[in-house]
């Protein structure tokens, strides 16, 4: 295991690690750019503008694009979140050139009318199938109420109104304030050919003009608030918090991690003996979320409508315990041993640690190691999580429920 | 990728078969045990996974809160799912701590407590799983939409229905663990960084006193669907369609399964190309090959707003339609750069291999080695399958619709 950089000319920067051992390689090119670069009269750019990357560029039709993948074998697909949207494929070692040359190339997209027509009917029913699945709207809602008017509390889909109303010359006018060489990371794991690697970025992505893409990265202010929204539609209650947490930049993020998996991993957590196991909601969760300058602690709940109140209570009260009384070295040894695990087996494959590598170099500008990542975890104490909990208490949170109920009260 | 299969039978029947993956550090397994929702008496359906959630509440030594600990503290990713033959349990760890993994496994499928006390608890779990496929509409419509094709009771929704759950008592759990819960009919796929004869060994002493019990007959009863539509309020109307294929263990699969590669599968596969890229149709269209051990189905799916759904379905139909006129030579290079790939890939993942193994011998009787599976891969020609479609075009469609509004069988569909 081998880590290399290469910086072209441009700014655009290749962050990699080289596994000899590998049957295949990753390749993933992280764009910073994502909801919280927009503006309200283009919510949902970023997004739509990863769909329509696809639709072909100076040199290729869409046709050729999908083709062209499809005859590397290469699994591949992008993602928009509210900073990144990240391209990506994994490929046998033979075709690592081909697949930059594809990556590479999609990222100059040429934007044109008609397909951005097209695919502004595609976007549309996107939404309109998330709308049909609840708790679509209340993630968004409950966003938008935590991060009030910063820029986190953006959507990422944008809304059928939002995306009707876009014209092709502002998602141009976007990807030129987004898109510049020095705004991309390109990371990659696996069997690597390193050097022809860097040979067949300069010869893509080389002539890149680099341009001006700032974003300004300020700490929101966090607003609590408590909100109903009614969908008569849904069979199940649905309710999401939002409490602040470590960013993606602090030390204390893997402690954040364990405290999230003693109140609320899917097996054997906290939250879920309280309400999983007596079978009183169907799901119940907390996760650690790091974005740039800010992080959340995100709990999830969904159960029968009748129980929602008493298990809005019941979570309540499960936080208001830990912040007081903390938690025992018994459950730290468990959380840590599921973490040690999950960490080696999605690191076994190349596209897991192509994540890793990239997430950690666009945010920290930082290499880490499965290594590293495990020792740090294994040096986390009692003390940690005790401060992270401190710091940034659970129940100082936004809540946000969806379902057929008009009104429930907020647990108390 | 030179790979070697092994494989025992115990005397009690129980089947280990396991690939060893020395590139790896991890381990994972996969347990079929003969006891899927086929086996749901008529009037309890879900009786099956009742009995899954059942036992995952305490065996041998743990009560449930111990048995969720242990399994957590030697980091095992684990999943239970029911279906159609078999239920299966199945877990993903760092290589040394698998035979502590299979320990306690070996309890929950010889010595599940099954307490009484939490039986209630279990029910709520039941129906709160029954609750949310209701807020997801897509995978509602491919549940009704297997319901209809297959003849009953393959195919019947391993969730069950509330009525039916709400009799279960513990007697009926405790009975249908006894019937069903066997080592004959039960297969363990291993795969990940193993010691074959370690591993034969350790399985010995975990499962080698299961007693047998009688194998049980299934008898199918075909009821044939043509079209139904089920009323459901949203914003898009979901469109599934299915239609007969070979299953997994008849000669012809590869070539049957190659044709629906041709239509669905990467970018360039015709469903998406022309739902989708073409004509902006929808976001998510897909067909699917699902196989059981005698009977299999091709199922598409496309989920559109209502009021473009019939030119969907039209379309969606036009291509499988169309696809009896064969398939082109490039379509089938793609085909084979992309599963071959694929191939490759499973190497790097125990828990993809360990499940393929088992679900390999259940149908096959032996597993096939990557290997195998390429070979078959090379042999695919545009000629071949070509001629396949021409025997065995798409036809004798079952279609389900959910959504508001119910849709028009487009002309020329049989």
């Amino acid at each position: 295991m081998e880590f290399r950089r290469h910086t072209l000319k441009n700014g655009l920067e290749l962050v990699a690690e080289c596994d000899a051992e590998a049957y295949s390689s990753a390749l993933g090119f992280f764009v910073r750019s994502g909801s919280r670069d927009e503006t309200e009269e283009v919510a949902g750019v970023s997004h739509f503008l990863e769909h329509m990357a696809f639709k072909g560029t100076p040199s290729r039709s869409a046709d050729d694009v999908n083709r062209e993948f499809d005859e590397l074998g290469a699994h591949y697909n992008a993602f928009t979140n509210e900073e990144a949207t990240v391209f990506y494929a994994a490929v046998i070692p033979e075709c690592q050139d081909r697949a930059v040359d594809l990556l590479g190339d999609i990222l100059r997209p040429s934007l044109r009318e008609e397909d951005f027509d097209t695919e502004k009917q595609v976007i549309l029913e996107e939404i309109r199938m998330y709308d049909d699945q609840p708790p679509f709207g209340a993630d968004e809602k409950v966003k938008a109420l935590h991060y009030g008017p910063h820029p986190l509390g953006r959507s990422v889909l944008g809304t059928a109104e939002s995306i009707t109303a876009l014209r092709v010359e502002q998602m141009r006018s976007y990807f030129q304030s987004r898109y510049s060489p020095g705004n991309i990371v390109v990371a990659a794991a696996g069997a690597l050919d390193f050097d022809a690697l860097v040979r067949a970025l300069e010869r893509c992505c080389g002539p890149w003009e680099p341009f001006a893409a700032e974003r300004i990265v300020t700490r929101p202010k966090f607003h609590d608030g408590y909100e109903v929204m009614r969908k008569e539609s849904a069979t199940q209650q649905y309710a999401l918090q939002l409490a602040p947490a470590p960013a993606a930049e602090d030390e204390d993020r893997f402690a954040a991690k364990l405290v999230a998996t003693i109140l609320g991993d899917d097996s054997g957590s906290r939250l879920y003996w309280e309400l999983i196991d007596p079978g009183l909601a169907e799901q119940a969760a907390v996760s650690h979320y790091e974005y740039e300058g800010a992080g959340a602690f995100m709990t999830y709940m969904s159960c029968e409508p009748e129980q929602a109140g008493e298990n809005l209570e019941r979570i309540r009260a499960l936080f208001t315990r830990a912040e007081a009384g903390g938690f025992t070295a018994a459950e730290l040894e468990q959380a840590k041993n599921k973490i040690r695990s999950r960490i080696v087996l999605s690191a076994e494959r190349p596209r897991g640690r192509m994540f890793v590598v990239g997430s950690d170099w666009v945010h920290r500008r930082e290499y880490r190691s499965v290594d590293d990542d495990l020792k740090t975890v294994a040096a986390i104490k009692l003390d940690d999580l005790h401060a992270v909990l401190a710091k940034y208490p659970v129940t100082r949170s936004t809540t946000v429920t969806i379902g057929p109920l008009a009104e429930l009260p907020a647990g108390k | 990728m030179s790979q070697t299969i092994l494989s025992h039978t115990f005397a009690n029947g129980l089947v280990l078969v396991a690939q060893p993956m020395s590139s790896l550090q991890s381990a994972a397994f996969t347990f079929l045990v003969p006891a899927g929702c086929v086996y749901d008496p008529a009037a309890a359906g879900g009786l099956s996974s009742f009995a899954c959630e059942m036992a995952l509440r305490g065996a041998g030594e743990r009560d449930s809160r111990q048995f969720v600990l242990d399994l957590d503290n030697l980091g095992v990713e684990r999943s239970e799912a029911v279906f159609d033959s078999h239920t299966s349990y199945s877990g993903a760890t760092l290589a040394e701590n698998l035979p502590a993994a299979l320990a306690v496994y070996a309890d929950v499928l010889q010595r599940p407590h099954l307490p009484a006390e939490q039986l209630e608890a279990a029910r709520l779990v039941m129906f709160q799983e029954l609750r949310a496929v209701d807020d997801e509409p897509s995978q509602k419509a491919m549940i009704e939409l297997r319901r209809r094709y297959y003849p009953k009771p393959w195919g019947r929704p391993s969730q069950g229905d509330e009525e039916a759950l709400a009799a279960i008592d513990d007697e009926a759990i405790r009975d249908f663990v006894d019937r069903h819960y066997r080592p004959n009919g039960t297969i363990l796929g291993v795969a990940g960084r193993v010691d074959w004869e370690q591993l034969k060994d350790c399985v010995e002493r975990a499962l080698g006193g299961w007693q047998p019990r009688p194998e049980q007959p299934i008898v199918a009863i075909s009821a044939p669907v043509k079209y139904e539509h089920i009323d459901y309020s949203s914003n898009q109307t979901q469109v599934g369609i299915a239609y007969p294929t070979v299953p997994y263990r008849h000669p012809q699969y590869f070539t049957a399964w190659g044709a629906v590669g041709v239509l669905s599968g990467g970018m360039s596969a015709r469903l998406f190309t022309e739902v989708r890229e073409r004509r902006g149709l929808c976001y998510s269209v897909y067909a699917s090959y699902h196989s059981l051990r005698e009977l299999a189905g091709v199922f598409c799916y496309a989920g559109t707003s209502a009021e473009r759904a019939q030119e969907t379905l039209d379309v969606t139909v036009g291509e499988l339609l169309r696809l009896a006129e064969g398939v082109e030579s490039h379509e089938v290079v793609r085909l084979k750069a992309r599963i071959k790939s694929s191939l490759i890939m499973q190497q790097e993942s125990s828990s993809s291999r360990s499940s393929s193994l088992a679900r390999d011998w259940y149908h096959l009787g032996y597993a096939r080695t990557l290997e195998e599976v390429g070979r078959q891969i090379d042999a695919l020609t545009s000629e071949g399958i070509s001629a396949y479609l021409v025997e065995n075009p798409p036809r004798d469609f079952t279609i389900v619709t959910l959504g508001p509004a119910e849709l028009e069988v487009p002309v020329g569909v049989s």
